[in-house]
């Protein structure tokens, strides 16, 4: 519980972070220790395969690939902030959250979490899942990942 | 060890969505907006976690297995395209993005 408290204090300061940086670089920082951080509370779901795959994939490979471009890219100028904008926008989070919040509280939910085995989400339960359950997506979504590679390769090529 | 209650994680989720959502509303930079979708996905995943750990069902964390691998092709074909566009017009503001705004 406290463990809790503290990794959602965190999360949440480090996504306001994200939206709040007006530095894109400072933003992006702020997004991969919000992603280490829900790494951290996928851990304590006994989720450690998707916790690790979270940090490798996640806070690995994309915030590197985003950085790459941020630094290819090199934007100059510090982005002004408009005021309207920024009340809308926090106007319409708030009223987004509300929503979920009045969602939950209608129906209440079995808080307590039932005893789950030791082997709970860890790479043989998940591999055995994925691969009898789930095999039709798994052999799909190797083809998205082929044709986001093919996209990506097309779309960022110098035309000639 | 016993996790914290379920609500306090969808209550989580929630926010981080909502945080997510100001971020795609508020932003006038593409890659901050990328960033923020990202952040969205994440808070989604959360409350797949947390709802599979509850229901003691595996199904959710496979799924989430799913979310990752489309963020990941969603990311890169983004960001794709903001170099295409970033090599066309010098700019990563939305705004002026419209050609095809009627």
């Amino acid at each position: 519980m406290i463990l809790f408290s503290i990794l959602a204090v965190l999360s949440v300061v480090f996504s306001l972070l994200v939206v709040t940086q007006r530095n894109v670089v400072h933003s992006a920082m702020a997004l991969a220790a919000t992603l280490f951080v829900v790494a951290v509370l996928f851990l304590t779901l006994n989720a450690p395969v998707i916790g690790v795959l979270q940090i490798l994939v996640y806070a690995g490979a994309i915030m590197i690939l985003i950085l790459f471009v941020i630094m290819l890219l090199n934007p100059t100028s510090i982005e002004a902030r408009p005021a309207a904008w920024w009340t809308l926008g926090s106007l319409a989070a708030a009223a987004l959250f509300i929503q979920f919040i009045v969602l939950l509280s209608r129906r209440p939910l079995s808080s307590a979490g039932p005893p789950v085995p030791d082997s709970f989400g860890g790479p043989e339960s998940i591999a055995q899942s994925l691969f009898t359950d789930f095999a039709l997506p798994f052999e799909v979504a190797s083809v998205l990942l082929l044709v986001a590679i093919i996209g990506a390769v097309t779309l960022a090529q110098r035309q000639r | 060890m016993t996790p914290a209650p379920l609500e306090y994680y969808l209550i989580l989720s929630a926010v981080l969505f909502a945080i997510g959502v100001a971020g795609v509303v508020i932003r006038r930079d593409v890659i901050v907006i990328l960033m923020s979708i990202e952040l969205m996905l994440n808070a989604v995943n959360l409350a797949f976690i947390a709802f599979s750990r509850f229901l003691g069902a595996l199904d959710g964390q496979v799924i989430v297995f799913f979310v990752m691998t489309v963020a990941a092709a969603e990311a890169v074909v983004g960001l794709a395209i903001m170099i295409s566009v970033f090599r066309h017009r010098q700019t990563l503001d939305p705004k002026d993005m419209q050609l095809l705004k009627w």
